[in-house]
């Protein structure tokens, strides 16, 4: 039933519609309260889990260096579609980055409903913890800590690697890493990211009451997953940090296995 | 423990002095600053808090108050924080404790002085809201109609979640409700688990996303779980907020074009 036209005319002549005038006068939920919530409440797990399983695939390509940079290489070159067109792309990981970064951004400003935001909140969560000693709701408070962390870390390494694409490879990263200085910045936002999306992940599962497993057990596989997440992330910064260091002197020449170098130099040959 | 255990148990070791400290503050009375204050008390055998505190008040301070009523978890109106944690003092023993054990009243609920709040006024007002009574689906009750009969397994659930005492433990135990103070908390989501359970009730999932359908409600939880740890009567509070969530999640994408359109002809 609805008595009041659709779209009501203002007084510049400008027209808004009648659900946006009774949301201004905070009658919104009169008389069906909006579905809204419950999609931003999906979209916000939906998106974290889509960002902590690109996160798990990310680790394992980065730290494919560990396996030595032709691997590394060969990773990079893979998405930059070398290996489908013979010739590589790199803005083709600069649309995956723009895909990554739009549902970051997604996630960030759904989960930031969550977070304290006055004094009063923040000293009162942080009490809270304190008196409970409940770790898990220890572990959101570390999880609100690092999501707020990564809305700056994560930002800054999504911007890099939107406009740079073609500075990732073994030669190319790790002279980031080391020459640059930014191996920091990996160590702070390789601990903030698995710890967030660990905790998340986990919380993910109670949340919706899938896996129905013991919550001892899901805490047992989050607290290895991160683990091992921590340590392959650890292995393979020190991989770059190690690559970097000998490759301090020669910072811009780039990585090319001799077989592909050699493929090129006689396509060139050919045109 | 039976009798037997009891005689037959070696003499206790030389009992504990215990040491209470106690959140003491009167906001009825303009001069009264919150201070902590401490009590030592003898420890007995099989001493609960409720006995320490009475001994606390009839030997120590007539003016510490705090709330009791049946002494056997029942009520629900003795809970309090007891070193951190929200817990029914009737049902707690003092060996289980340390020696020195802090108690203060529980948060968010309004405060009587020392350890006594009003969970009741509180409740009311959730139970109000949330309109958590039967909802029959006769506009009319027959008396002489036999009444409908109701599956022994659905009885059993809807028992389960009736065993919540109101005690006020798990909105105590909550982060969302100590930073937002219009969440109804795991006692209200579980007296809609309770009263969708009933094939008596006439409510639908519509009708309850119009009660908990938002942030105050059942997309407010966080689920950090401590509602479900702390809770006296162990209600199975994770999974019944999980599936509310769950399907008040469902209500949600009806009113999408695709997907909605499908979940709406398989409820209606």
């Amino acid at each position: 039933m609805c008595i009041i036209p659709r779209y009501v005319a203002i007084n510049d002549g400008a027209r808004m519609s009648s659900e946006t005038i009774m949301i201004h006068a905070g009658l919104a939920e009169r008389p069906r309260r909006s579905r809204w919530p419950a999609r931003l409440d999906l979209l916000q797990s939906i998106s974290g889990l889509l960002l902590v399983l690109f996160m798990f695939g990310h680790m394992f390509f980065v730290s494919s260096i560990l396996f030595g940079e032709t691997a590394m290489w060969t990773i990079t070159k893979l998405f930059e579609g070398y290996f489908f067109f013979g010739k590589s792309y790199p803005w083709l990981v600069s649309c995956i980055v723009g895909a990554v970064a739009l549902l970051f951004v997604m996630h960030a400003m759904l989960a930031m409903r969550k977070f304290p935001i006055n004094f009063r909140q923040w000293r009162t969560i942080r009490a809270h913890a304190k008196v409970m000693r409940h770790e898990d709701s220890t572990l959101w408070v570390w999880q609100a800590y690092t999501g707020f962390l990564l809305f700056f870390l994560a930002s800054a390494h999504l911007y890099q690697m939107f406009f740079w694409p073609h500075e990732i490879g073994p030669y190319a990263s790790a002279d980031r890493v080391w020459s640059d200085g930014l191996w920091p910045f990996y160590i702070a936002a390789l601990l903030a990211v698995e710890l967030h999306g660990g905790i998340g992940l986990y919380r993910l599962a109670i949340k919706w009451g899938w896996p129905n497993a013991p919550r001892a057990a899901l805490r047992k596989v989050k607290w290895a997953l991160t683990g091992f997440f921590l340590v392959l992330g650890l292995l393979s910064l020190g991989a770059y940090m190690k690559i970097g260091h000998a490759h301090r002197d020669h910072v811009g020449e780039r990585y090319t296995p001799a077989w592909a170098a050699e493929q090129d130099a006689q396509r060139e040959g050919r045109q | 423990m039976s009798a037997a255990d009891n005689t037959t148990a070696p003499p206790s070791q030389a009992s504990r002095r215990l040491v209470f400290n106690i959140l003491r503050y009167n906001p009825n009375d303009p001069a009264s600053v919150p201070h902590m204050q401490a009590f030592t008390v003898e420890e007995a055998d099989s001493m609960t808090l409720f006995i320490a505190l009475n001994d606390i008040r009839e030997h120590q301070d007539p003016s510490l108050q705090f709330d009791f009523v049946c002494r056997a978890g029942i009520c629900g109106s003795c809970a309090m924080m007891v070193n951190g944690r929200p817990r029914l003092a009737c049902r707690t023993l003092t060996r289980d404790l340390p020696a020195e054990i802090t108690l203060a009243p529980l948060p968010f609920f309004e405060l009587i002085g020392d350890l006594s709040v009003n969970t009741g006024k509180w409740m009311r007002a959730m139970s109000e809201r949330l309109e958590t009574w039967l909802h029959a689906k006769e506009s009319e009750i027959d008396l002489c109609r036999i009444e409908a009969r109701m599956d022994p397994d659905v009885a059993e659930q809807i028992y389960e979640m009736d065993r919540c005492v109101e005690c006020g433990c798990c909105v105590a135990a909550c982060g969302t409700a100590q930073m937002r103070k219009d969440f109804v908390g795991a006692v209200g989501l579980g007296k809609i688990a309770r009263f969708r359970l009933d094939t008596r009730d006439a409510r639908t999932d519509d009708d309850y996303y119009e009660l908990i359908g938002d942030d105050t409600g059942v997309f407010g939880c966080m689920s950090l779980l401590a509602c479900h740890d702390v809770c006296p009567k162990s209600l199975p509070l994770q999974t019944q907020i999980a599936f509310l969530r769950r399907k008040m999640a469902a209500q949600g994408l009806q009113g999408l074009p695709v997907v909605g359109r499908r979940l709406t002809s398989s409820t209606c």
